[in-house]
């Protein structure tokens, strides 16, 4: 079985994030980028599956700019054996994202999709759904565990206030919480094996999907900066505070 | 045009963070519809007629809506979607697991986690871990929206919305719910607590953290939360984590224990009324948020608060 797991680019989790003062968007000029950690643990759960001879082959798929590259030869170093890069300029949303994904998963008949369950720049929390509804699949998102025997995946997924398991007949579609695994770092001989992976490159129009953006962002701002408040001397005058000034308790 | 809201309830009533996205709704112009799909939901459904504001409640009761899956949902909210302007669910794992599908099938983008509404085509929403805001307009035939809580205020009560029984789809058989271990406690949920007692990595292991912070939750009648770092080190389970990547809050008060203020965590909480941290290390960034802030050992301070609070 073939896994096909989705990689974003996005702004290196560990840089601060400025807002441009013309409200236009967010700095990514010369700042790091990096594959977003969703994915890295999407990608790290993809080999391991591999490793388990649960998957034959492991697939990384990212959309965007040329220097998507970059975040597939991550991938390629952690394990997967090869990549494909859907390439476009057009700023890419998620139901644009999820139609690609599904024309190439259409191409590649993979079991099992592994996305991020959010990417960490929009924050959307979507395409793993939207992928598997235009599919017509299964999807168990925010997993914190993922089985896989015969036709079938058993999921443990995080939900609010505790666990939830799930059982889907393949195809699925799996998003990856943060507890699922934890990645691991790309050696020097493997970062050097995945430069001479294979990498093929397509565009939106080769794939037949119309990309452009539903949605307009008319501005983007700082938020609110909250103000530190004071100090206080000891444990007497916090309650002091809380019932009397605050008058929260 | 009207706008209908999913809502998410256990069956017997509506969840919290239902009634906080019918105040999104109100704000669009038109009138709320609820679509109660569950298994037994009657209860459920009499609950949303009562809240104020709702013109009419939609029900769908069958056998195969008790786990409230997505699939299985996400098809019904598809076949009973004609005549809305837009859908709206609640920004929980049960509406962000289940309305991407919903969007997807209409062909319409969704519109995550606002914060607020500027028109009926316009909307705030946090980006970048809340670092930024962005003001998006969907230019969609159809808005699908999910709603973070913390942006709209609870709806109220007493309406009497009129409750019509709509025809259930079919079981679409693409997953199954074998087990939930749900967390169970006596205390409010973290999303509807007016206070909320927090611990991190400073409490040292599970032990502490119930030892100290326990008998503080339950003086105050307050619900408890946890830091990232508490969480990975197994001090509590995952539906304890606030922040960016567990759940988003904004209680009356949050009292940080032992959590230093990683950006992660600070994203799930900065909303809050009044913030008061308590940490040693008079340097952590949970102090740039805080109200108040006290310095100090917390194995020492705790016991004196909740002492000090009889």
């Amino acid at each position: 079985m073939k896994i096909l797991v989705t990689v974003k680019r996005v702004l290196d989790s560990n840089v601060k994030v400025h807002v441009n003062a013309d409200g236009s968007g967010v700095d990514l000029a010369n700042v790091k980028m990096s594959m977003n950690p969703f994915d890295e643990i999407a990608v790290e759960e993809a080999v391991r599956l591999k490793e388990a001879g649960v998957a034959t082959e492991v697939v990384a798929v990212s959309c965007g700019i040329a220097k998507c590259q970059e975040t597939l030869r991550t991938a390629l170093a952690i394990g997967a054996d090869r990549a494909v890069l859907v390439e476009t300029d057009v700023e890419l949303q998620p139901l644009a994202v999820a139609r690609l994904v599904k024309a190439l998963v259409e191409k590649e008949q993979p079991g099992i999709v592994l996305c991020g369950k959010q990417a960490i720049d929009d924050d959307a929390n979507q395409t793993g759904q939207m992928l598997a509804a235009l599919m017509g699949w299964a999807q168990a998102t925010f997993a914190s565990k993922v089985v896989v025997a015969d036709d079938t995946a058993t999921v443990t997924r995080e939900i609010d206030g505790g666990l939830e398991t799930l059982e889907l007949k393949l195809p699925v579609v799996v998003t990856t919480d943060l507890r699922l695994n934890e990645p691991r770092y790309a050696t020097l001989p493997n970062i050097m094996k995945a430069k001479k992976k294979p990498l093929d490159t397509l565009t939106p129009e080769s794939l037949g999907v119309d990309v452009t953006p539903r949605l307009e962002t008319l501005a983007v701002t700082e938020p609110l900066k909250r103000i530190a408040g004071i100090r206080v001397a000891d444990v007497r005058q916090l309650v002091d505070k809380l019932k009397n000034e605050a008058k929260v308790i | 045009m009207a706008i209908l809201v999913i809502a998410e309830h256990d069956q017997l009533s509506v969840k919290g963070a239902t009634l906080n996205t019918i105040t999104a709704a109100k704000q669009l112009g038109g009138d709320v519809h609820v679509l109660v799909a569950g298994s037994g939901c009657a209860p459920a459904a009499q609950a949303a007629a009562q809240i104020d504001g709702i013109a009419k409640v939609r029900v769908a009761d069958a056998a195969h809506y008790v786990d409230q899956t997505a699939e299985n949902i996400a098809a019904l909210v598809i076949a009973n979607a004609g005549g809305y302007s837009h859908i709206l669910a609640p920004a929980t794992t049960f509406g962000k697991n289940m309305l991407p599908r919903v969007a997807a099938l209409l062909d319409v983008a969704q519109i995550s986690d606002i914060v607020a509404v500027k028109s009926a085509d316009t909307f705030v929403r946090p980006i970048y871990a809340g670092n930024a805001l962005a003001t998006v307009r969907s230019h969609d035939a159809v808005k699908v929206i999910t709603v973070r809580t913390t942006g709209f205020d609870p709806a109220g009560q007493g309406g009497v919305a009129t409750v019509e029984s709509l025809p259930a789809g079919p079981d679409l058989g693409l997953s199954k719910v074998t087990g939930r271990e749900l967390t169970k406690s006596a205390r409010p949920e973290l999303g509807d607590a007016k206070i909320i007692v927090s611990g991190g990595r400073g409490l040292a292991n599970g032990e502490n953290y119930h030892r100290l912070l326990d008998p503080l939750a339950d003086k105050l009648g307050a619900a408890l939360g946890a830091s990232r770092a508490a969480v990975d080190a197994g001090f509590v389970p995952n539906d304890y984590q606030v922040g960016q990547t567990g759940k988003i809050v904004a209680p009356d008060l949050y009292i940080a224990v032992g959590i230093s203020g990683a950006i992660q965590h600070l994203a799930g909480m900065k909303d809050s009324k009044v913030i008061v941290a308590i940490n040693k290390d008079g340097d952590a960034p949970i102090f740039q948020v805080a109200d108040y802030g006290l310095v100090a050992d917390l194995f020492e301070a705790l016991p004196e608060l909740c002492d000090l609070l009889d």
